[in-house]
């Protein structure tokens, strides 16, 4: 009796604790969002002397002009028209590639995939300066679709290996049955391979999107012209620059600006975010 | 089964491996040779000068520097991130309430851009409108840093005595949840019959973490040691965007990555950061062979 009553205070205690680290460790997280969100709104004086108030009223004018003057909204279209493409033909080189050397015996099958393999252990860093010479030579240096041929072939190492592993748990009695069917190659990989591998391919597409959103060294040597900026690069330029004007109002606002998609995407789709972009630890 | 194979293996592979090949293959190859020559970049003639990059980089106390600086973020930052989410894990595997609401939480950084990351803690940190600044300010914490000869509350970023400490605490920060979720998948991958054949025989909580879950997550904590490292090794994106370059002569936050870039794209000397490059590539994959070396042990199979 004694007992139970000391465990289950014991567990009380310890239960709190528990609360209390989880609580200090989710305010730590949330505040410093919170605070950008909130200064976003604010006049840069508001910003200056109450930075604990929230926002007097709402001003939207911070807004607009990182939209417009400080071409955040430029950035933004110039990220999409670069990741959509990058990410579109990733998933279909790769899911290629991945069905013919999981499903295909040939020789050269091996040694394909662990050059694919070996590309992983490779610094990005490494490849910069003669990635930039060769851009240059073949005139998409400072081009989109320059960035867009880059970050195709540097996701390909791990996609490449994450679909060739996928595409070998596909049932074969389904691909056999295309083949009764009548099907050739190329209807049976569009119409019955590519249908199975969604949930890869959903997971390599989040995985492979938040890479190249986070990208920054690559645009940052590759594109040198201000108006073809991806937003990563967009917002340290104009961070870099804020540093003589001080338009802070305006900085908090392009911040929230560029956090806001990707908030907003994650609280959606957040089981499979967490799944996409952990299982290429786990697998690896 | 499948006729006329040829027609489907070449085609499908074609377009991957020709992009593979122009883009990563080659450029990692001409680095190689790259740092074996004098090359401004400007002209195509490029001599040959065998290991001088080397030589000079082995003299260059700025190389030096900035290799001294990845060593200290990989001493620390590594087994911080760990420590916390292996914690934190543990914590939320208890089946308290809310964990779900505590794991998107704590995952919420790893969606976040890090240039944006890196931008919006350059104002956390700012001495006037900082918001770390202001708090600290609030409970009164200057005795506190003046006990460590800090003048009232530090810049942060601006002091080259906290500048490398400001950049991990982001680091720390942002990548705590990423680690946290890989753990608990593997946490509750563990039957739960082992702890429940412990807690059978008077196991405390304590112990079952001590004795179950630890040496079942080895692997996991390998993996994220391996990572955490590379990481700090790489380190790019937060110092470029957090700090001036070259701000200062003693460059208190150069990283090796930093250094090369700078090298490269802001002194044109291509040659030699590339030579800088291939050392930063041998140190990571020497790193990364030694963790999995040195922490290998009988991996528990169930």
């Amino acid at each position: 009796m004694n007992r139970t009553l000391i465990n289950s205070i014991t567990g009380k205690v310890i239960t709190t604790i528990i609360y209390i680290f989880l609580g200090f460790w989710s305010l730590v997280v949330i505040f410093p969002m919170l605070w950008v969100i909130f200064s976003s709104f604010k006049t840069d004086k508001e910003i200056f002397f109450s930075p604990w108030q929230p926002p007097a009223k709402l001003i939207l004018d911070n807004f607009v002009r990182a939209f417009s003057k400080a071409m955040i909204g430029q950035y933004f279209l110039n990220s999409m028209i670069v990741i959509i493409p990058a990410i579109f033909f990733t998933l279909l080189f790769s899911a290629m590639t991945g069905y013919v050397l999981a499903r295909y015996k040939f020789p050269g099958n091996r040694i394909i995939f662990y050059a694919f393999l070996g590309g992983m252990i490779f610094p990005v860093a490494l490849a910069l300066v003669p990635l930039f010479f060769l851009l240059q030579s073949l005139k998409i240096l400072d081009s989109h679709l320059g960035l867009i041929l880059v970050y195709i072939a540097y996701s390909l190492p791990f996609t490449v290996f994450f679909m060739t592993g996928y595409m070998k748990t596909l049932p074969s009695e389904l691909l056999e049955a295309g083949i009764m069917d009548g099907a050739n190659n190329f209807q049976l990989f569009f119409w019955i391979v590519i249908p199975l591998a969604q949930n890869g391919l959903v997971s390599m597409g989040i995985f492979n999107f938040l890479g190249m959103w986070n990208q920054y060294i690559l645009p940052l040597v590759l594109l040198t012209s201000r108006s073809k900026y991806v937003l990563s690069q967009g917002l340290a330029f104009l961070e870099h620059q804020q540093r003589y004007q001080s338009d802070w109002s305006g900085l908090f606002a392009a911040i929230v600006i560029v956090m806001l998609p990707t908030m907003i995407v994650y609280v959606i789709f957040q089981n499979q975010i967490q799944r996409g972009l952990t299982v290429g630890a786990l697998k690896g | 089964m499948y006729k006329h194979k040829y027609r489907v293996i070449i085609p499908f592979l074609a377009p991957s491996i020709i992009l593979y090949m122009v883009f990563v293959i080659y450029p990692y190859g001409r680095s190689m040779y790259n740092s074996l020559t004098l090359w401004k970049g400007v002209s195509k003639y490029q001599p040959f000068i065998g290991l001088q990059n080397y030589i000079r980089m082995v003299k260059d106390e700025f190389f030096w520097n900035a290799l001294k600086h990845n060593i200290e973020y990989l001493l620390a930052m590594p087994i911080v991130i760990i420590l916390i989410s292996l914690f934190l894990a543990f914590m939320i595997s208890q089946r308290i309430k809310f964990n779900k609401f505590f794991r998107v939480t704590f995952f919420f950084p790893q969606v976040i851009s890090i240039i944006s990351i890196g931008v919006l803690f350059s104002y956390v940190y700012h001495p006037t409108i900082g918001i770390l600044t202001s708090i600290l300010h609030g409970i009164h914490a200057e005795p506190f840093f003046r006990l460590f000869g800090f003048e009232g509350i530090p810049v942060w970023i601006g002091d080259s005595r906290t500048v490398m400490f400001s950049i991990g605490a982001v680091v720390v920060w942002q990548s705590v949840g990423f680690y946290m979720v890989l753990f608990l998948a593997a946490m509750e991958s563990i039957p739960q019959t082992f702890y429940e054949a412990a807690v059978i025989d008077g196991a405390t909580r304590w112990h079952q973490f001590w004795h179950i879950t630890i040496p079942l997550l080895w692997d996991t904590m390998q993996m994220a040691m391996v990572f955490a490292g590379l990481a700090a090794f790489d380190m790019f994106n937060l110092t470029r965007v957090m700090v001036v370059s070259g701000s200062t002569q003693t460059r208190p936050s150069d990283v090796l990555a930093t250094y090369l870039y700078e090298q490269a794209f802001e002194a044109s000397r291509f040659g030699y950061a590339t030579a800088i490059a291939v050392s930063l590539f041998l140190l990571m994959l020497t790193l990364s062979a030694l963790t999995l070396r040195l922490t290998r042990r009988e991996s528990v199979e169930y």
